[in-house]
C-alpha cells in the first residue's frame, strides 16, 4: 500500500522533474541528462558475487591494504537494513572510492567519482544480509588500496 | 508533487558539506511482499551532483544501497547562494533532479 | 516478627520493580517511577531519556547521531506540513480545531476529556477535528496520521509534558486502568509492558536493547528502519502485543488511549522529542 504509494509519487515526480519523463523520452542527448546517463554505470562489476572479482571488474586491479583509509562503521548494527558507513583517506589525487559488503549477494554496494577539487570522502547508509566484512576501496594516483572492517548483524529481536 | 531530493548543503572554510536524502524504495529484488511474492529490483543507479556546471561528485549504486538513500560528500569551493544540482536515474529509467543553493 | 519483615520487603520489592503501590496517587507513581531509573542509570541524564536506546549505549548512539544528520522522517514532515496547512472541502483546517493554532500543543496530549469522560490522544483529536469538518477519518497507525501527528511533534519540539490527571473519577479510573495495564502480564509469553521496559530495560532482547519506560513515548511517531516507514504508537502498541504472543488491540482502542494517558504522564517533565528515529 505505502510503497504503491511512493511509486505513484515517484512517477508523479517524474512528471514534473527538470530532468524528468520528457528528457528521458526525447532529450536524452541533452549534456544534463547525459551525465546521469546509466550506461556509464559499471554493470559487470555489480554482477559480480565476490570482492575480488567486484575489484578486478571495477578497476581491473588488485588493491594493497593501507593504514590512511579510515572507515567509519558500527562494530554491531542496530538495524541490517540501515548501516551507516562512512570513508575518508589522507591518501593523494583520489579519484575513486568503492564500497564492498562481502556477505550481500553481490559484493559491490557502491563506487564513488571523487573529480578534482572534491575531498576524499564519502559517507553512506547500506543494506547488510548478514555478519561480513565491509572493505574500503580508494584509487589514489592511479593504485588501489583498501581497507576491512567487520560489522555484526544479527535479526531484530522486536518485531512489531 | 514535492521533490524526492532533500539536500541540505553548507559552505564554510572554502569546504561544501553536502548532504542529501533520496526519497526512494531502493528494492533490491532479494525481499518477498507479504504475500511471499518476490518485490522485482527497483533501485537509484546513478546520482550526479553539479556545481554550478562543474560535477561535483557521481555515485554510482547498487542494490544493496538502503531504502531513502543518504548521500554524504564535501567539495572545495562553493559559497552561499550557489546552484547545486541533484539528480538520480533509476534501473528503470525513472528519474529525478532539484536544484538547491548552498547555505 | 518474621511475619513483618517479609512484608515490609515484600512492599520495597514491589516498589522497586512495578513503580508503586496500586492505590498510590499518580505524583507519588510519578516520583517512584523517576526514582527507579535514576537509581537504575545514574549517569542518564533526565532529558536523555526521550532518546530511548540511544541514552544507553554508545555505539548506537554514534549510530544514531550519523543517521540524524539526515533524518529519515525528513518526507513525514514535509508530508505532514503540506497536509496541516491545506484546508478541508469547507475551507478550515487543522489550526482551527487546536489551540493555539496547533503549535506546541503536543505536550498536553494525551488530556482527560470532560465531557466525553474518555482520554483524548493527539490521533484522536486529529481524527475528531477531521469529522468535524466533514471529512473522512484517518486510519491511525501510520501514512498521513503519521506524517500529521511528526508535524504537530516537530512544531512542539522542547515543550515539556504536562499531562494532567484532574480531580474528576473517571480521570483517576482511566489512569489506573492505564498503569494496571501496564504493569499485568499479557500473551502467552506472559509479559507485561514493564518486563522489558522497567526491569529488563537497558538489556537486551537479542539483538535489540530494550528502551527504558521513562520517556518511551516522547519520540512518537517514528520512523523505524525495521519498518521501513513511519508509525505512530499504535502501531508499536500493537507491535508490542503481537512480541509477546498477546491478540493488539485496535487502534486508539479505550485501553492503548489509557495506556498512553498513564505512560505520557509518567513522562511529564521530559521534552517533546519527536518525530524520532529508532531500529
Amino acid at each position: 500500500m505505502i510503497d504503491e504509494k511512493r511509486r505513484l509519487l515517484l512517477k508523479c515526480t517524474l512528471a514534473t522533474g527538470a530532468a524528468g519523463l520528457a528528457a528521458g523520452a526525447g532529450l536524452i542527448s541533452a549534456p544534463a541528462f547525459a551525465a546521469t546517463k546509466p550506461a556509464q554505470w559499471p554493470d559487470d562489476a555489480f554482477k559480480q558475487k565476490n570482492i575480488d572479482a567486484a575489484t578486478q571488474a571495477l578497476y581491473g586491479q588488485t588493491a594493497v591494504k593501507s593504514d590512511k583509509i579510515e572507515m567509519n562503521v558500527p562494530t554491531i548494527a542496530e538495524n541490517g537494513a540501515v548501516v551507516p558507513v562512512a570513508v575518508k583517506t589522507s591518501l593523494p589525487d583520489v579519484t575513486s572510492i568503492a564500497l564492498m559488503i562481502e556477505g550481500n549477494p553481490y559484493a559491490l554496494a557502491a563506487s564513488f567519482n571523487i573529480p578534482q577539487g572534491t575531498l576524499p570522502y564519502v559517507s553512506n547508509r547500506f543494506k547488510m544480509r548478514k555478519t561480513s566484512d565491509v572493505i574500503a576501496l580508494v584509487m589514489s594516483g592511479g593504485k588501489l588500496y583498501s581497507t576491512t572492517k567487520n560489522v555484526k548483524v544479527t535479526i531484530g529481536g522486536c518485531g512489531g | 508533487m514535492a521533490s524526492s531530493i532533500r539536500v541540505r548543503a553548507i559552505a564554510s572554510d572554502g569546504v561544501t558539506d553536502f548532504k542529501s536524502l533520496i526519497r526512494h524504495p531502493m528494492d533490491s529484488g532479494f525481499v518477498k511482499d507479504s504475500k511471499g511474492k518476490l518485490i522485482p529490483p527497483h533501485y537509484i543507479k546513478v546520482v550526479t551532483v553539479k556545481w554550478k556546471d562543474k560535477t561535483v561528485f557521481v555515485a554510482d549504486w547498487g542494490p544493496a544501497v538502503s531504502k531513502d538513500p543518504y548521500l554524504e560528500f564535501k567539495f572545495k569551493g562553493g559559497s552561499k547562494g550557489d546552484p547545486l544540482t541533484v539528480s538520480w536515474v533509476d534501473n528503470e529509467g525513472q528519474s529525478d533532479s532539484m536544484t538547491a543553493k548552498i547555505m | 516478627m518474621h511475619k513483618r519483615v517479609a512484608m515490609a520487603a515484600a512492599v520495597v520489592i514491589g516498589v522497586l520493580s512495578t513503580g508503586t503501590a496500586a492505590n498510590a496517587s499518580p505524583q507519588q507513581d510519578l516520583q517512584a517511577f523517576r526514582n527507579y531509573f535514576k537509581t537504575r542509570f545514574p549517569d542518564v541524564a533526565f532529558d536523555d531519556y526521550v532518546n530511548g536506546p540511544y541514552a544507553l549505549d554508545k555505539s548506537l548512539r554514534a549510530q544514531w547521531k550519523s543517521i540524524m544528520e539526515f533524518p529519515p522522517y525528513a518526507f513525514a514532515l514535509d508530508e505532514g506540513k503540506k497536509l496541516f496547512h491545506t484546508p478541508f472541502k469547507n475551507g478550515k483546517t487543522y489550526a482551527d480545531c487546536f489551540e493555539n493554532g496547533g503549535v506546541g500543543v503536543r505536550q498536553n496530549y494525551p488530556y482527560f476529556d470532560k465531557k466525553s469522560g474518555q482520554i483524548v490522544t493527539l490521533e484522536l483529536a486529529i481524527n475528531q477535528c477531521r469529522e468535524k469538518n466533514g471529512e473522512k477519518p484517518l486510519q491511525y497507525k501510520k501514512g498521513k496520521m503519521a506524517a500529521l501527528s511528526a508535524y504537530m511533534s516537530y512544531m512542539s519540539r522542547g515543550k515539556r509534558f504536562d499531562i494532567k490527571v484532574p480531580d474528576d473519577p473517571r480521570a483517576l479510573a482511566a489512569y489506573r486502568k492505564g498503569k494496571e495495564y501496564f504493569y499485568s502480564r499479557h500473551g502467552q509469553l506472559g509479559f507485561s509492558c514493564a518486563s522489558c521496559h522497567v526491569q529488563e530495560a537497558g538489556k537486551k532482547v537479542r539483538a535489540q536493547l530494550l528502551a527504558p519506560a521513562l520517556g518511551i513515548v516522547a519520540s512518537f511517531p517514528i520512523y523505524r528502519s525495521k519498518w521501513g516507514s513511519m508509525g505512530t504508537l499504535d502501531r508499536r502498541f500493537g507491535g508490542c502485543n503481537r512480541n509477546v504472543r498477546a491478540k493488539p488491540f485496535k487502534a486508539q482502542s479505550e485501553t492503548y488511549r489509557d495506556l498512553e494517558y498513564f505512560l505520557t504522564y509518567m513522562s511529564n517533565g521530559l521534552p517533546v522529542a519527536g518525530p524520532g528515529s529508532r531500529p
